[in-house]
């Protein structure tokens, strides 16, 4: 599905990925986790073609993506902060990105899963940031790629709507799609995902699946474990 | 391309400062035509208004718009469209807004006025012609600055200083240099000097078309002498073309190389 060789990238002296090699076969739902500013982000937008890596190479499907934007068509995206123009009606930008990207029905259902009709008619600027991501989720899961991307996709979500997020992301996965997730909330990680990559200085420190994890590093908690890759390395 | 083009401007168009802006034009165009009786006294304040408040409206709105779109554009980023089309479609949503507001604005007193029957129409066309120029050239800088400065602030001071540059320094160094150099000959030096500054071309191109020597100045007058007036105007303007054509290939070559 997405395979990584060798990624480089660095910000004005900054290094952020040093090497990372990452191979993800299709199906399931995968955590990249890792401390602030581990590259999850920079990780998760070289493969959309936002970030230009210095170095390596990416393919999506078996074909390379540089100088290349059609493989976008198998890819959604929900990004971090959802800003939208303020202008425009949440409808408008409903239809704005089906022109964009073609037609799709599924929409209808995801604004009722998440009670979106009253705000239909509303200007995006008038929105809260839960309602704004609620949007924002909507636009992400209405098309039927095999690739999701979700880059904090809990923020600003009340817990009905954490539980919807969560039954949508397992509705997707029994369709067989491939679900990237990065988070920082440990509980909903240790919920969701079935395996999880673990960042840490640029490179691809541990993947595997929670138990794995468990197992090497002597915890029984999962949120325990995490921390202790963190403070092995960092002490 | 043109999807992004179009829901830009209609973003831009549903915004207040379009209207603002708009407004601003069709007073000017009203106090100015119907409380004065000299047309061509008109068009001249018209074009000082213009040549220097298009480029500062051009420049402050097309880095706000960007900066203002930013989390917006990394959503059409992940899309799959080119990204040369999102940045173009956007600078011509902008440029092409901005210029709507001038035209409008300054069109409907004009045509109220009668202008269509009057033979101004031509000085008056040209106006328009040299405010959309300005419109899209500054627009395209600002989209320069604002893809080459991450940060907002720092962008705003360029995009300020960029516009300060052109409408008030750059006048005063040329000024110095034709005193401190006034014994060698500077016919086309000035003549350079002009061409490099876009405000400076479009009142030139103006000043010629309307033929009022007194106000042409010493490079105009050089202008005059040296192209005449109608291969005067055939090059001015293809300075003017080449004036947005530069910028927006850097904005072009800028983007694909930009993370974001």
């Amino acid at each position: 599905m997405v395979s990584i060789t060798n990624l480089h990238k660095t910000f004005n002296k900054n290094t952020v990925l040093s090497g990372v090699n990452l191979e993800i076969k299709g199906g399931g739902i995968f955590a990249i986790l890792g401390p602030n500013g581990s590259g999850k982000t920079t990780l998760i937008k070289t493969i959309l073609g936002m970030v230009i890596p210095n170095k390596g190479k990416i393919t999506v499907l078996d074909k390379d993506i540089k100088h290349d934007s059609v493989y976008r068509h198998q890819i959604d995206y929900l990004p971090q902060i959802a800003n939208f123009p303020n202008n425009l009606k949440v409808k408008e930008l409903i239809k704005m990105i089906k022109d964009l990207r073609g037609d799709t029905k599924t929409d209808i259902e995801l604004i009722n899963r998440f009670k979106l009709e009253p705000f239909l008619d509303k200007k995006l600027g008038n929105l809260s940031g839960g309602t704004k991501q609620k949007v924002n989720i909507v636009l992400t899961f209405m098309f039927e790629s095999p690739l999701i991307i979700l880059d904090e996709p809990t923020t600003g979500l009340d817990p009905i709507s954490l539980i919807q997020l969560k039954e949508l992301i397992q509705t997707e996965k029994d369709k067989g799609k491939t679900i990237l997730i990065t988070s920082h909330i440990m509980s909903f990680v240790e919920e969701v995902s079935d395996e999880i990559v673990f960042l840490l200085d640029g490179q691809v420190y541990f993947k595997g699946t929670i138990s794995k994890l468990k197992n090497k590093t002597n915890e029984l908690d999962f949120e325990r474990a995490i921390a202790s890759i963190l403070t092995e390395n960092h002490a | 391309m043109l999807k992004i083009l179009k829901y830009s401007f209609f973003d831009l168009m549903r915004s207040r400062w379009s209207y603002v802006y708009f407004a601003f034009y069709l007073l000017l165009g009203i106090i100015l035509l119907f409380l004065n009786n000299d047309l061509s006294k008109a068009v001249i304040t018209l074009m000082n208004v213009i040549i220097v408040l298009v480029p500062l409206i051009g420049t402050i709105f097309g880095v706000m718009y960007y900066y203002n779109s930013k989390e917006f554009t990394e959503l059409l980023l992940a899309q799959p469209l080119k990204r040369a089309s999102i940045f173009i479609g956007q600078y011509l949503g902008v440029a092409l807004s901005l210029s709507m507001s001038l035209i409008f604005g300054l069109g409907i007193p004009f045509i109220f006025y009668g202008l269509l029957q009057s033979t101004a129409i031509w000085d008056f066309s040209l106006l328009l012609t040299s405010g959309t120029f300005l419109t899209f050239i500054f627009t395209a800088l600002a989209f320069n600055i604002a893809l080459s400065q991450d940060n907002k602030i720092k962008g705003f001071g360029y995009a300020i200083l960029l516009w300060l540059f052109f409408a008030i320094i750059y006048d005063g160094f040329f000024l110095m240099t034709l005193i401190l150099f006034e014994d060698y000959p500077l016919d086309k030096l000035s003549l350079v000097g002009t061409m490099l500054n876009p405000i400076d071309l479009s009142r030139t191109l103006i000043l010629l078309k309307l033929d009022i020597s007194a106000l042409l100045g010493y490079t105009g007058a050089i202008f005059k002498k040296f192209f005449g007036t109608n291969f005067g105007l055939i090059i001015s303007s293809l300075m003017m073309t080449i004036w947005v054509v530069f910028p927006v290939i850097r904005i072009i070559i800028k983007s694909r190389k930009k993370d974001f």
